[in-house]
């Protein structure tokens, strides 16, 4: 695969990123790299610190300790400027959507457009027309996002991150609320994005199938660290007992699916 | 007790800066941002003023007229018992443009445009709007805090003096009506007293009360904290500290030009 050729530089690179919300570290000593072109899943269980680890990638939170690297530099040390023009090359698909309310379909596409190019207005319109049938939401140009569906918003969502051609590209559970038939169209167009055009996907997702189905190479993150980082089989076949009980959604394993060891009614107070 | 008050304190201070540090962020937004190329948009000032301006017109219309035509009949009250109750018309039109209608109008914008605005982005905020923008590179201080800034600014003078016409009309007919007053005499009255001062030190406190409002709702929205819960109370914060704000800023203000006169 393409990935692995190009294992040469990293284009993101987390060196011992730590991140502490009041008193509860969030993201524990993270180190990771991310290659140009691959598709890496991270995967974990709700609550275990992935969107907060994107955020860290982003620049949307800054670490408490460690680095973040993108290309080389490290997104804390560079100027205001530069970290702009970093996250002109990002795209980014948000958990919930997070479309502007007041604009429409359209408009919400449009707007890194209008932001960051000096295209035509009618040149962005086809462009527009181009990632909605991507999506395939032709046809909802003038609905405002209160008026769709949240799979739909979802789907905008990706048409907004793709819009200026971005050279990496975070999901962050891309096909979570989504139907099964539209969650492997989903599926398809990260992975045809990242094949054809060389893209960087950094993808969130716990939906087993689109995990194995895209990846090439997933870590897997548990309370705020990485337990394993290895291609698809390497994970398939871990040793790992929280990775193995994870994969299988078994309730049973070192992943405690009730936080504490108090019962229900005591917890009550029964 | 003590480390309550000092928390308190240290909380006051530090709104005190964000607010100020906002305040910097617009000015170099609207001052230095065309020159980088990366002015705010003109289609969402003018939306912003549409809404703060023309939605406000009514209201506004509604509170003078009525403050005009209360004012004519509570100096009538006094100005009978001198035998001087022609002079009803000066002392509304001087008190209204000078002091009434700038503060009446802040306080109805920063109830209905000012509460809306921070309802509007702290629902932004809470829902990863502001996020968004700004991981698309997008400043949200320029794509939102500026417009609205401007259409406060601007539309806060001019709803001003739409104030200052509907009190003097208000009380007009409060004048002529009833205390029989001529009319020709009455608008006479009016305009000899009534300086161009009066008129431009109320617009001056209007400007300064709609950049106070902008400031202080755009900066409870774009730090709203805690899902529908934060967005309600920082609605009622920026209505209660506008209306604080606005008041001090006019008692401040007056002092200036009554001390500065002399
Ligand atoms: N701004 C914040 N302030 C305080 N705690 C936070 C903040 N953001 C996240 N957390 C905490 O960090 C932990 C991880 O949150 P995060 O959103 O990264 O989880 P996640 O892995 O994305 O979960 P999910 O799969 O449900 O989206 C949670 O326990 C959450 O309470
Ligand atoms: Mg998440």
């Amino acid at each position: 695969m393409s990935a692995i050729d190009q294992k040469n530089e990293p284009i993101i690179s987390l060196r011992n990123v730590t991140k502490i919300f009041g008193d509860k570290t969030i993201i524990n000593n993270v180190s990771l790299d991310i290659f140009r072109g691959e598709t890496f899943v991270i995967m974990g269980c709700s609550g275990s610190g992935k969107s907060t680890l994107l955020r860290l990638i982003t620049g949307a939170l800054r670490p408490d300790n460690g680095n973040v690297l993108i290309r080389g530099k490290d997104i804390a040390r560079i100027s205001v400027d530069e970290l702009e023009e970093v996250k002109r090359s990002f795209g980014m698909l948000f958990q919930y959507s997070a479309l502007l309310d007041s604009l429409t379909v359209e408009e919400n596409i449009a707007l890194p457009l209008r932001e960051h190019t000096k295209l035509a207005d009618d040149i962005i319109k086809i462009i527009i027309k181009l990632k909605l049938s991507l999506v395939g939401l032709r046809g909802y140009e003038s609905h405002y996002p209160s008026q769709i569906s949240g799979g739909m918003k979802k789907r905008v969502g990706l048409a907004r991150a793709i819009a200026l051609d971005p050279d990496i590209v975070f999901y962050d559970e891309p096909t979570s609320g989504l139907d099964p038939v539209v969650g492997g169209a989903i599926d398809k167009l990260i992975k045809d994005l990242s094949t054809k055009l060389t893209i960087t996907s950094v993808v969130i997702t716990h939906d087993m199938q689109s995990v194995f189905g895209i990846a090439d190479r997933i870590a897997m993150v548990h309370k705020g660290e990485i337990v394993e980082i290895g291609t698809r089989d390497e994970i398939k076949n871990s040793s790992n007992a929280t990775i193995q009980q994870f994969i299988h959604g078994s309730p049973v394993g070192p992943i405690d699916f009730f936080k504490e060891d108090i019962g229900i009614a005591e917890a009550l107070g029964l | 007790m003590a480390a309550t008050i000092g928390r308190f304190i240290i909380e006051y201070f530090r709104w005190i800066k964000g607010i100020a540090l906002l305040f910097y962020n617009i000015l170099y937004w609207i001052f230095v941002g065309p020159f980088k190329g990366k002015a705010a948009h003109r289609q969402s000032i003018f939306q912003q003023m549409v809404f703060v301006g023309l939605h406000s017109v009514v209201i506004v219309f509604f509170v003078d007229i009525f403050t005009g035509i209360v004012m004519a009949m509570q100096t009538a009250y006094q100005l009978q018992r001198m035998g001087a109750v022609l002079y009803v018309a000066s002392l509304v039109a001087v008190s209204l443009c000078r002091e009434l209608s700038p503060v009446l109008t802040a306080l109805v914008v920063a109830g209905r445009a000012g509460s809306a605005i921070a309802a509007e982005l702290g629902t932004m905020k809470v829902t990863e709007q502001i996020e968004a923008l700004e991981t698309m590179a997008i400043n949200p201080i320029r794509f939102l805090a500026v417009p609205r800034f401007l259409a406060l600014a601007i539309m806060l003078p001019c709803l001003t003096v739409l104030g200052n016409i509907s009190g003097i009309i208000g009380g007009f007919i409060v004048g002529t009506g009833s205390l029989h007053i001529n009319p020709d005499l009455y608008m006479q009255t009016t305009f000899k007293y009534l300086e161009l001062k009066d008129i431009y030190t109320g617009l001056i406190k209007a400007i300064v009360f709609g950049i106070l409002i902008a400031i202080i709702c755009c900066y409870e929205g774009l730090y709203t904290k805690g899902g529908a819960e934060g967005v309600g109370r920082a609605t009622t914060r920026s209505v209660v500290a506008s209306f604080i704000a606005v008041i001090l800023a006019d008692c401040v203000i007056t002092g200036i030009f009554f001390f500065s006169k002399s």
